[in-house]
């Protein structure tokens, strides 16, 4: 499991396009929240990182499958996957190496706006007039996310031999579990009675319950479940055609 | 008993790729696998790793089984595909590294420079995956099937592709290996087969054709035999197909080349040479053709 999560790595920046996602990302990210007016900070009266919190998300959807949608087709087009599995590791170390590497890179991506929180912290008047707490909690919610992005994306790749098409269904998906639930519950066939129910489906929902700075142990067990299912659906995907 | 082979069926939809086949291969053995293209053999050597799960029948390695004990089999395997696919973008120590890595290799350095050494890599092994030349290519692939020491080698086609000197170097290396190791690699070359494999397998469609040591091949006779024979000018081949013992001939690529086919018992030489004589024709080349391995797997993969 480590030496597939170490081969992903060393795989990801031994091209540029990974690289190359990140710094996108980064690049659209400081675009919105320092430059352009709508979201800026600096034209928030309020020293706080919610815009990031809000902006995140909708570039994850992109960015997620973006950085997950070779893991699988790449390695069925070349024949590496084949290799992969003459090799004495299970398919479960395969997708958990693929899983975790892919989060890390994530991770790595948001690293660096800790820079904003430095910014915000130091524009704050007086200094340091921010909620931490709440930032830690919003940070935490944002990577659940992530993380949850990273198992569809997984997925997506998984079932298909080609990177656009893995792309393109990752992002569909991480946008369907993200909001479809939360317009879906209001519909009349479920407003003001299981409206409740269908929006908990969405990942939306917890992660902005999360974000308020409540570590509600429902939102996690609704990750974790989450992810799980997705990579023993991933699992499924890649062990069949014996 | 190192490999076994034991009633293996795979099929695709109506097509049965490998047909109840059953072979062995002891330890220190160096199995030449052949046949035609589409026989079988990749399928074969893929159910053998493990990758593959055969319909019907059952494959051992050192007696686990590849079905149920697949981790500590592919474990004892070193595999070469036959497209040998390798990450272009790293480089040859990095993808070696890997390689070790994956396989539990527990001093992956020294094991990365040792099967450099051994694969002749070190001159090129600064260079990235991708831009090695193909014989190359084909190195790394089998450096990293030899990382892990393992005791079976499965090679897929490891000689396609490489110029005269290279397959030399090749050959050596597979039957040094093959002194400690089980090997069975695949072919179409049968040279080869007779340079350096101590048995031969021949399937075709799936079934076994032949399975012997690689002395049997020589005795091997085949049922036709053909003279080649060139002469100064065209002539009409009805009179030729008159003679007695003469069964087919065709037309050669140059002027007056013909081969004239008989039964394996008859020899047309002095035949031919009355009839030269006859006609007053000049024979400017006369050659009877042995029986080589060619044309035995031309002969048993035929029908």
């Amino acid at each position: 499991m480590v030496a597939i999560l170490k081969k992903e790595i060393i795989h990801f920046f031994g091209s540029l396009i990974g690289l190359m996602t990140i710094a996108v990302f980064l690049l659209v990210l400081g675009l919105m929240m320092w430059v352009l007016p709508d979201y800026s900070i600096l034209n928030y009266p309020y020293a706080s990182l919610d815009q990031l919190f809000i902006i995140a998300p909708a570039i994850f959807i992109f960015l997620v499958p973006a950085v997950t949608m070779r893991t699988f087709a790449d390695e069925y087009t070349s024949g590496n996957f084949e290799m992969l599995r003459t090799k004495p590791i299970t398919l479960f170390d395969i997708v958990m190496g693929k899983y975790l590497a892919a989060l890390f890179l994530v991770s790595l991506a948001l690293l660096p706006t800790l820079i904003y929180y430095y910014s915000v912290y130091q524009l704050g008047s007086p200094i340091g007039n921010i909620d931490g707490g709440e930032i830690a909690a919003s940070y935490l919610a944002l990577f659940f996310l992530a993380a949850s992005f990273c198992a569809i994306g997984i997925l997506s790749s998984a079932l298909t031999r080609n990177q656009i098409v893995a792309f393109l269904m990752g992002s569909f998906l991480c946008f369907f579990f993200h909001w479809v639930f939360f317009y879906l519950s209001k519909l009349p066939v479920f407003f003001g009675r299981w409206d409740d129910l269908v929006q908990q489906l969405g990942i939306d929902h917890h992660y902005i319950s999360m974000s308020r700075g409540v570590i509600d142990t429902r939102d996690l067990i609704y990750f974790v479940s989450f992810i799980g299912i997705f990579l023993i659906l991933t699992i499924l995907a890649i062990g069949k055609d014996k | 008993m190192s490999v076994e082979v034991q009633g293996v069926t795979k099929i695709y939809g109506e097509q049965r790729a490998v047909d109840n086949l059953s072979f062995e291969v002891k330890k220190g053995e160096i199995l030449g696998f052949l046949g035609p293209n589409g026989a079988g053999k990749s399928t074969t050597m893929k159910i053998i790793t493990g990758y593959l799960h055969a319909d019907e029948g059952t494959t051992l390695v050192n007696g686990y089984n590849a079905v149920t004990d697949p981790v500590r089999v592919k474990s004892l395997i070193g595999y070469l595909p036959e497209h040998n696919p390798l990450y272009p973008e790293l480089y040859v120590r990095e993808y070696l590294r890997i390689m070790a890595n994956i396989q539990h290799v527990s001093d992956p350095t020294r094991k990365v420079e040792e099967v450099i050494e051994l694969t002749g890599l070190t001159r090129e092994c600064k260079k990235r995956v991708g831009a090695l030349s193909k014989g190359y290519r084909q190195r790394v692939g089998l450096a990293q099937a030899l990382i892990h020491d393992p005791e079976v080698l499965i090679l897929d086609e490891p000689t396609s592709g490489l110029d005269p000197n290279q397959l030399a170097e090749i050959r050596e290396l597979i039957k040094s290996l093959g002194a400690e190791k089980t090997v069975i690699f695949s072919t179409h070359i049968m040279q080869e087969v007779q340079a350096i494999c101590d048995r031969v397998v021949i399937i075709d469609r799936g079934k076994m054709v032949l399975d012997k040591p690689i002395a049997y091949l020589a005795e091997l006779r085949i049922d036709a035999r053909m003279v080649r024979v060139q002469f100064d000018r065209e002539i009409n081949m009805n009179t030729l197909k008159k003679l007695t013992g003469v069964t087919n001939i065709e037309k050669g690529e140059e002027t007056g080349e013909y081969r004239i086919y008989s039964n394996k018992d008859v020899d047309l030489r002095p035949v031919i040479f009355r009839y030269a004589v006859d006609k007053t024709l000049v024979i400017l080349e006369m050659q009877q053709q042995k029986s080589t391995v060619e044309d035995v797997f031309q002969y048993l993969t035929k029908k």
